[in-house]
């Protein structure tokens, strides 16, 4: 097991640094002067000043040299500073971070919420009414724009029946219930593609498992069905759902850059929606070595669990 | 595989199939014909009807400057289609033959391929559009650029697995013996046997795609005005959601009735063309 995850942290570090040199490339790949960008578009610009940024951010320097150094700043939290607040982009991402978590896990825990009951049910009721049911629900919600649902949430929600707020964020520790309240209808827009996507695995591994032998012998013994499916079937079905879910995350990251716009929630997504207007562009990078990060850390976790609740994959390659 | 006919025969007779061939062809009619079908010019302002619900003669309503919404949404159609033919086409130009040739040269290039390509999984294509937006500015061609790249790696996943499962198959080691160069085996006969997940994958990709340029859109970093999009026309309805609540509908469900034609059409072609890959595929 500990070979294993050792194994798996190793290729980390190259996936890692591939990351890091896509997104210092896409900083590289813009025409024009870096320097300029840094300070931002629009304003005249003297010389001297140009010639600071570039001696601040190495970039009188070789490419190459200036990625390790890059590299060496960004490992240690230093992301340069933003061109519109000039405040420190580690700093501001790290506090729109923590609100962009707070609404993905949120997300998450919504579709897992809907996707797994609605899988189980669907598996167990196999080509009857509760499965069509379910099915079409699924195909639907995959082709849903989540901020169009949002919007109509909104005007149901919100602009028609006033049951909730539709605009805004409340930090969790300063009212629980209004910070959850504000959230529920961005977690939700934000969750249901995932809660079908979800569904479906769920449904079709635990349809996989429902037809082994070991299933028709706890028949045999004269179990009840729900006690088959929650007490044999469903820890085996659980292992292609949870890479699903995993990799589900991504997606909700992504999705938060349109959600929180949306719902005006100050998260990474709106920071960095913010940024590209006003041009800020290390802003931009660092939300997105950030988002990307995650991700892969995330997949990487997704995989170790795996490996756990698995043996059969720990030893082999 | 197209030849005989059967897989069109097959498609005709699966519901989900033709309900999405339908759909699809009246957005194709409409992206073709717009000039012919827009009952109004995109940007004629009826300033005797600003932001009316559906009433004749402006069936589906007005926006705040009283331009036609069904117009616009005919007109919408073709960003859409542009953008789902254009990042697909992207993605399997480069991620097809990138596949093929990973497998043909294997060893650490196979490998160092395939990780770039797991590298570029974590960047959903949201995230690629907004940064591309920022550094070189958005347009059509920036839409089509990130979500083509986001296709990249999956296209080249499946053509990888598919090749590999091909080539330990009799046909290909008869090509080799007959002296065909490696080259040719790849491209002349292991590819078009390696197609038909390809496909599958392009027409699920395709519905991403207008997904996501509407949401590009929507935020402002899409395809600008005055060009008139699904995603940019929610994003200017959104401020008179109040006011008139049919402006904010109509492009969403055009958004939805396209990606779910998309959606069902690629689940019944894998279906039909490789039942085996049920829940594989992304």
């Amino acid at each position: 097991m500990q070979r294993y995850i050792l194994r798996r942290l190793a290729q980390l570090i190259p996936s890692l640094l591939l990351i890091t040199f896509l997104v210092f490339a896409l900083m590289h790949a813009i025409p024009g002067d870096p320097a300029r960008m840094m300070l931002g578009a629009g304003e005249q610009l003297d010389a001297k000043q140009l010639e600071i940024v570039r001696r601040e951010y190495n970039l009188d320097r070789p490419l190459p040299v200036q990625y390790v150094l890059w590299l060496a700043k960004a490992a240690s939290g230093d992301l340069g500073r933003s061109t519109t607040s000039q405040r420190r982009v580690g700093e501001e991402v790290a506090m729109r971070a923590g609100i962009t978590f707070q609404l993905g896990l949120f997300a998450w825990l919504i579709g897992i919420c809907i996707a797994i009951p609605a899988g189980i049910v669907s598996a167990v009721h196999r080509g009857r009414w509760p499965d069509m049911l379910a099915t079409m629900g699924a195909v639907g919600a995959v082709a849903l724009p989540g901020f169009w649902l949002g919007i109509m949430m909104i005007l149901l929600f919100g602009v028609t029946l006033g049951w909730l707020p539709t605009r805004g964020y409340v930090p969790l520790a300063v009212d629980p219930l209004e910070s959850l309240r504000h959230m529920l209808l961005p977690a939700i827009a934000l969750g249901i593609t995932s809660s079908a996507l979800v569904t479906r695995q769920m449904r079709s591994a635990l349809l996989e498992v429902l037809a082994q032998d070991y299933i028709r012998t706890a028949r045999a013994k004269g179990l009840a069905r729900w006690a088959i499916v929650i007490g044999h079937a469903l820890r085996n079905a659980m292992l292609p759902v949870i890479t699903v879910m995993g990799l589900e995350i991504g997606r909700i990251f992504a999705g938060s850059v349109v959600i929180e716009t949306l719902f005006g929630i100050p998260g990474m997504g709106r920071l960095m929606v913010q940024a590209v207007f006003t041009r800020d562009f290390p802003v931009v990078q660092g939300c997105v070595l950030v988002m990307a990060t995650a991700v892969l850390v995330i997949n990487f976790a997704t995989d170790i669990l795996y490996a756990v609740l698995d043996p059969r994959i720990r030893y082999d390659k | 595989m197209f030849r005989d006919g059967t897989v069109l025969g097959r498609l005709l007779r699966t519901p989900r199939a033709v309900f999405g061939l339908v759909v699809l062809l009246i957005v194709v009619a409409a992206a073709l014909g717009a000039d012919w079908l827009m009952p109004f010019d995109n940007e004629d302002m009826d300033f005797e009807s600003l932001l009316v619900g559906p009433s004749w003669p402006h069936v589906l309503g007005t926006d705040q400057l009283g331009r036609d919404t069904l117009s616009r949404l005919i007109l919408g159609s073709r960003v859409a289609l542009q953008v789902s033919l254009g990042a697909v086409g992207l993605g399997v130009l480069i991620g097809v033959p990138l596949g093929l040739v990973s497998v043909t040269i294997g060893g650490r290039i196979d490998d160092a391929i395939m990780r770039v390509m797991d590298a570029i999984v974590v960047f959903p294509a949201l995230l690629v559009a907004v940064a591309l937006a920022a550094a070189i500015g958005n347009s059509l061609g920036t839409v089509i650029l990130a979500i083509g790249i986001a296709n990249v790696p999956w296209l080249a996943r499946i053509t990888r697995a598919q090749a590999l499962a091909l080539r330990e198959l009799d046909f290909v080691a008869a090509a080799e013996a007959a002296g065909t160069t490696t080259f040719k085996v790849m491209f002349r006969h292991i590819l078009p046997n390696a197609l038909a997940p390809v496909i599958v994958q392009a027409t699920l990709g395709m519905g991403y795609a207008v997904l996501a340029e509407a949401s590009l859109g929507f935020i402002g970093v899409g395809v600008v005005p005055p060009t008139p999009t699904w995603g940019n026309m929610l994003q200017a309805a959104f401020p008179f959601l109040e006011q008139q609540p049919a402006l904010s509908v109509a492009p969403g469900v055009a958004i939805f009735l396209l990606v779910l034609a998309f959606n069902l059409l690629g689940d019944a072609l894998r279906d039909i063309l490789d039942p085996r890959l049920r829940g594989v595929v992304r």
